[in-house]
């Protein structure tokens, strides 16, 4: 046998016994020491590093949750309830459950509803767009279009409607991990609680002019008009800044304000039934006249 | 004849399409309302001193200044107070307005209208500061700045060298030019107060080759007139030379260290309309509430093209109605420099002090091409004036790396456009640096907070 590939074998062989023996010594001595349940917590997260939670990934996330003394403080918005009282169990600390909550786009500014007065031209980033300018339509507060939600979204949860121009929320895919909330420049989306069996309320609309500016701007406009706050008995609408808001903790979903909204900015979704307005205007009605039968 | 000079690194020469450069300015007739803007200078918006129902006169204080950069605002007319409350702006978005009435053009007392030529300057250089900070005048470059700030850079500066900005190297704009042609001798008085107030130091009133009339008239200007250590430049005609460290480098071959202001290698920096402005506050008491505003662009007939002395207030669609409507064939309007100046989003908006043009652009000068992938040329490093380099800016920011972004100074960026002007491949660099800047200057504004 040739000499020369023979000599290579074994001081290739005995270089790599001896680095072998050096990596052993070293893994022995300079071991770090790491809680066990850190990789323990980490095996039950659900390893989609989004920073939903505000870590930069699941392992950040489970190295702080072992740190702190309880988990008030850390919570995965991706693995909801069900992988928090895993993590829970594993570090024998107490949960306090969350309701679950969606990203909800606040914006009802259609191609049909808000009329385009000019056109952008530029980089195709809503960041962009919105520091240039208020956008191609008279209201300088809706959703600008680019899609930067789009992009932000991790779980292809969001996509752009081409006949409305407006961002989507599958919610089956949604996590609530927030980042669109935090690419949208204009601040639309919010997480909201999800609401029993997807059924929520909300004001589908931020713009702070005042009623006739917001209305000559776009059609689904809330007005700030306080019908819906009037409406509401169980003081779950506040109007701030000509903009409705509904807590959703106080809303028992009666649907009485979405019936009594003049521009349709109030939404309801997942309801079983078609809202029948007629008849909560009724039922508003005739509360009204018993009320006032009654302070007689 | 002197050697031409222009700055050292980077640049650019776009076409100068100077079509107005002939058209001589006309007054323009008050329209009944006017909307004066509260944000007409950089800094902190104005705060109005004037209630609803207010009779005010023409130069009238309406509301001082909103913080330490701030300036006065005058009443551009007589008449009264309308409404004061929110109005959109060129961008469309809301800001506080003063609505006037106008009913005719009184002007407070104490202010000379007259044409004729003050020479002597007022010995007391507070006093001239005071005036210029009490008439509300703000550098008309283009940052709209607060003039007296400017000029009193503090004890421990050594301001060596007034520069006189008159290079207008934004193609189109005509404004300076004429204001150089028609009220030079003014110019010069106004740079001789400023001379004074920084110590009587040297001064230069730079202008771009491609105006050699301009140049003509103020050097027959200036040997009529008293003053020393006045001297006219001639600059090579490249863009942006009217940048304020361009200009330093081009006058004084000094650079401006990353984040330093001019005073630091002993410039400071005025535009020819400042200059005009300052005469007119401390010669004549007239506080600024004119300028000179270009109409012009590339699908109006040159008959079609002026050149005006507008108020502030006055909406943009008026005077486009003045000047003869807007043009069916412009696909853009902007107000500015085609390449600093901002696409108009709202026509009924108001000009303010620093509004130095109405440009009606063809779409085929102002249409984006299509984006393609970058293929590493490098124009536009080569082309920026400031050293940087577009295409790596761009990339650290589509990676939301900020240190690196600081590392390569997207700061220093002065946002002129020269990158995505030459990029073969479309791609909106400057639209990504400018977001990369505001987040990094954010960053370092809350690190020096702590």
């Amino acid at each position: 046998m040739n000499s020369t590939i023979l000599w290579t074998i074994l001081i290739l062989a005995g270089l790599g016994l001896l680095l072998s023996v050096v990596l052993f010594v070293v893994a022995k001595k300079f071991k770090v020491e790491e809680d066990p349940r850190i990789d323990e917590v980490e095996k039950v997260m659900p390893g989609a590093n989004c920073g939903g939670c505000g870590f930069a990934g699941c392992r950040a996330f489970a190295e702080a949750a072992v740190k702190a003394p309880d988990l008030d403080n850390n919570f995965c918005p991706v693995g909801g309830n069900a992988v928090m009282s895993k993590v829970a169990a594993i570090l024998g600390y107490e949960i306090k459950e969350k309701a679950p909550q969606v990203a909800v786009v606040r914006c009802n500014g259609s191609c049909s509803n808000r009329p385009v007065v000019n056109v952008y031209d530029g980089a195709r980033s809503c960041k962009v767009k919105a520091a240039l300018y208020s956008g191609d339509t008279l209201c300088s507060y809706g959703c600008v279009g680019c899609g930067d939600c789009v992009a932000a979204c991790a779980f292809g949860a969001l996509s752009m409607n081409p006949e409305t121009g407006l961002p989507e929320v599958d919610e089956s895919r949604c996590t609530s991990c927030g980042a669109c909330v935090k690419a949208c420049p204009k601040s639309i989306i919010e997480l909201r609680d999800k609401g029993p069996r997807g059924m929520r309320e909300f004001v589908c609309c931020v713009n702070r002019d005042k009623g006739p500016a917001a209305r000559k701007a776009c059609a689904a406009a809330c007005i700030g008009c306080g019908l819906c706050a009037r409406t509401c008995t169980r003081g779950a609408i506040v109007i701030e800044d000509n903009v409705a808001y509904i807590d959703s903790a106080k809303c028992k979903l009666c649907r009485e304000c979405e019936a009594v909204c003049p521009t349709g900015a109030i939404h309801g979704v997942n309801f079983p039934k078609e809202l029948d307005k007629a008849a909560v205007k009724e039922r508003i009605k005739n509360r009204a006249t018993v009320n006032k039968e009654e302070q007689k | 004849m002197s050697k031409k000079v222009t700055f050292s690194i980077g640049g650019i020469h776009p076409d100068d399409n100077k079509i107005s450069r002939n058209c001589a300015i006309e007054v323009l007739p008050l329209p009944g309302t006017m909307y004066v803007s509260m944000a007409q200078h950089l800094g902190a918006p104005a705060k109005p001193v004037v209630a609803v129902g207010d009779k005010v006169l023409t130069g009238q204080v309406i509301a001082e200044p909103g913080g330490f950069i701030s300036a006065f605002v005058h009443s551009p007319a007589s008449g009264t107070v309308k409404s004061i409350g929110p109005r959109k702006d060129l961008a469309g978005n809301p800001m506080t307005h003063i609505e006037i009435e106008v009913e005719g053009d009184e002007w407070v007392e104490g202010v000379d209208l007259s044409d004729t030529l003050v020479t002597e300057i007022p010995a007391d250089s507070a006093a001239i500061l005071d005036k210029i900070k009490s008439c509300g005048v703000v550098g008309l470059g283009g940052a709209t700045f607060p003039t007296h700030v400017k000029l009193n850079p503090g004890p421990q500066a050594r301001p060596e060298c007034l520069i006189l900005n008159g290079a207008e190297c934004e193609p189109f704009l005509t404004s300076d030019y004429r204001i150089l042609l028609e009220k030079t001798r003014e110019i010069i008085v106004g740079a001789a107060i400023m001379q004074k107030v920084l110590g009587g130091i040297r001064t230069v009133i730079a202008i771009e080759e491609n105006k050699p009339e301009a140049i003509k008239a103020v050097k027959a200007a200036l040997a009529e007139l008293p003053y020393d250590n006045i001297t006219v430049l001639t600059m090579k005609k490249r863009y942006p030379q009217g940048g304020e460290k361009q200009l330093i480098d081009a006058v004084m071959k000094r650079q401006v260290k990353s984040g330093a202001l001019p005073v630091s290698v002993g410039a400071v920096v005025q535009n020819v309309g400042t200059s005009l402005a300052v005469y007119e506050a401390v010669q004549k008491n007239k506080p600024l509430i004119t300028n000179v505003l270009t109409v012009t662009g590339d699908c109006l007939p040159e008959e079609k093209q002026h050149n005006y002395l507008f108020r502030i207030g006055m909406p943009l669609s008026y005077i486009a109605e003045v000047a003869g409507g807007i043009p069916e064939t412009a696909a853009k309007i902007v107000s500015g420099g085609p390449m600093m100046g901002k696409a108009v989003a709202n026509a009924d908006a108001s000009t303010v002090k620093g509004s130095s043009s109405i440009l009606y652009l063809s779409e085929a000068f102002t249409k984006r091409g299509e984006e393609s992938a970058c293929i590493r040329c490098g124009r536009c490093a080569d082309a920026c004036p400031m050293g940087l380099e577009p295409f790596l800016l761009r990339r650290l920011y589509n990676a939301g790396d900020l240190e690196a972004l600081e590392e390569n100074a997207v700061q220093d960026c002065i946002e002129c456009g020269c990158c995505l002007y030459s990029c073969p491949a479309n791609i909106p660099l400057l639209d990504n640096i400018r977001m990369a800047k505001g987040q990094v200057m954010a960053a370092i504004r809350s690190r020096a907070k702590k």
